[in-house]
């Protein structure tokens, strides 16, 4: 059938699941500094990592994965 | 009594009402089939997809319960943020196989799919029985988030009076889920969500803006409630908690009935992946609730003596409802309140319709009725619709509200055990089905004891050699059920017990329309 090849999928899967690893490695990002305007880095990280993890995912699905 | 707030809520209530019987001539097509009712004919696009889902997965309560959480706990409440953005990439590799396959065979549940999958009517009917179990007091907890917003309209009083104003809603609710169907949250899941969306942003704007800003806040937050204590020695503490209690969450949302039924009803495989793109808004939107968690103990909402009776009576969860009617003008109270109980009925709906599916699938035509037509289905799951609510509703109103949150606690541990047999079943059946039905058994136990011997808390504290590793309960458990599920297999090889037979073939997993 067609579709991507296998290598290029493997190599999607691992991308896509680089944002889960980050989010349940607590201790990189339990702190308070480096704070944005007063947020404390935990709040601010994990805030901006939403935004990674969706554009990792609209990635995977513009290289039809 | 709040009557402006009252009239705009029972005019956004009344449109909605209208919007839910006005669903049954949406897309218009044989409302007695199974597959129209209880799955909208699998037509939604991405749009309408975006909205059911995101109503369905973003419950009243969860806008409650968060906030609620955080208010009272701190950062470990903040799981809700690292659970919503795992979950999409995992959705994303996943669940396309889910609908292929159901699409290919015209499945309606899970149970369906194990059914097709292993040839084992004992493990179908154990996946539709957890998915019930899980269910209901589900939506009994979706009642709590409308109580909270009518009692804090004025209906304190209790007794008949008080409970009426929930007894209609859900009268009305039932009503035009069993004319329409899965087209009436679908529906009705886009006012709701914009009303959800304009009450947040007002609410992160207006709010801290008048507390001082957002540095303010943060700064009024004390230190050990800021971040997650650390580990000490031989103790991984709040940050195996926290990892395990968002990936647990993860492991489990999707196995929850009236999310695979939101899933099916889309109309392809590239609908879910587009969705798992778009539906991370909503956790932008549930990460700032959390924030209002804070903004609510920094606004000292706990102190004041016009909310005193409802703390005492609702707990944390009125810190939102409390902090809305301080800083938002009576007629946006409305909206916002209007809002959280409009929130409350889509999932309320959708869980429903899932759970009636489900009997009528997997308990009904498997067992009581074979010869059951498709019209046949469709009466049965219109009737069970309606039974599962009153059950709901009684539950709600006669037993204490924190049975149900128990229940629901307990639920979410329950569901998990279905996890080898749906998602590993959806890349290989090797896993051998009575390995599988073992392993669900000792899971379901294991997860029930470890919920009830922390007094109905989520985390456990598990004793490795001399570490201890609080964790999620569900997640530990599930990892012995597999544990189990792997050697009896082993083992049933060995002994070369009979294997069943697949329906399904490699090609449906990935099957697509065209």
């Amino acid at each position: 059938m067609a579709g991507p090849g296998r290598l290029k999928r493997s190599v999607w899967y691992v991308i896509l699941f680089i944002p889960f690893f980050v989010a349940i490695w607590v201790p990189l990002f339990n702190r308070i500094e480096p704070s944005i305007y007063g947020i404390p880095f935990f709040y601010w990280f994990q805030f901006a990592l939403i935004v990674v993890a969706a554009a990792v995912t609209g990635a995977a699905y513009k290289a039809k994965i | 009594m709040n009557w402006p707030a009252l009239t705009v809520f029972i005019i956004l209530f009344g449109l909605v009402t209208v919007l839910g019987f006005v669903a049954a001539r949406w897309r218009q097509a044989d409302l007695n089939h199974l597959n129209e009712w209880g799955l909208g004919g699998r037509r939604f696009g991405t749009i309408v997809t975006w909205f059911l889902l995101g109503g369905d997965l973003y419950t009243a309560y969860t806008f409650i319960a968060v906030p609620a959480l955080v208010f009272g706990a701190g950062a470990i409440g903040f799981f809700a943020v690292p659970y919503t953005l795992m979950l999409y990439p995992f959705v994303y590799v996943v669940y396309p196989r889910l609908w292929s396959v159901a699409h290919r065979h015209g499945y309606v549940t899970a149970s369906d799919f194990v059914r097709g999958r292993y040839g084992s009517p004992l493990l179908a009917l154990l996946v539709a029985v957890t998915g019930i179990l899980a269910t209901m007091p589900y939506i009994a907890l979706q009642l709590v988030g409308i109580q909270v917003v009518i009692a804090a309209m004025g209906f304190a009083g209790g007794g008949l009076m008080g409970d009426l104003p929930l007894i209609v809603a859900f009268a009305i609710l039932a009503a035009y889920t069993y004319t329409s169907g899965l087209r009436a949250p679908a529906l009705i899941s886009v006012v709701k969500d914009l009303l959800i969306y304009i009450t947040v942003i007002a609410a992160i704007t207006v709010i801290p803006a008048q507390l001082g800003g957002y540095g303010h806040i943060f700064a009024g937050i004390a230190p050990d409630k800021l971040l997650l204590a650390a580990p000490t020695d031989h103790n991984t503490g709040a940050y195996g908690a926290y990892a395990t209690l968002a990936l647990g969450s993860v492991l489990a949302l999707f196995l929850y009935p009236h999310c695979i039924t939101a899933l099916l009803s889309s109309s392809s495989r590239g609908v879910i992946k587009r969705n798992m793109a778009l539906l991370p808004a909503y956790s932008l939107a549930l990460a700032l609730l959390a924030f209002l968690g804070y903004v609510a103990v920094v606004a000292h909402v706990h102190d004041d003596p016009a909310y005193a009776d409802y703390f005492k009576h609702y707990g944390n969860n009125f810190a939102v409802p409390a902090l809305m009617l301080k800083y938002f003008p009576a007629w946006f109270v409305g909206v916002a309140f209007a809002a959280v109980a409009i929130g409350a009925l889509v999932p309320a709906a959708i869980m429903s319709i899932a759970a009636a599916n489900l009997f009528t699938r997997n308990i009904y035509k498997a067992y009581l009725a074979p010869q059951a037509t498709p019209a046949d289905e469709a009466k049965m799951a219109k009737l069970l619709s309606l039974i599962v609510k009153v059950g709901a509703l009684a539950f709600i109103l006669f037993v204490p509200t924190q049975y149900a949150i128990n229940l629901q606690l307990l639920g979410g541990a329950w569901i998990i055990q279905t996890l080898p047999t749906v998602v590993i079943g959806l890349y290989t059946r090797w896993l051998h089905r009575w390995a599988l039905a073992a392993g669900w058994a000792v899971g379901m136990c294991l997860s029930t004891w470890m919920v009830v011997s922390q007094q109905f808390k989520p985390t456990f504290p598990l004793h490795l050699g001399d570490w201890t590793l609080p964790g999620y309960a569900a997640f530990y458990s599930v990892i012995v059920n597999f544990i189990i599920a792997v050697l009896l297999t082993l083992a049933f090889r060995t002994a070369r017990l009979a294997e069943a037979a697949d329906q399904t073939v490699p090609a449906d997993y990935e099957h697509d329309v065209t």
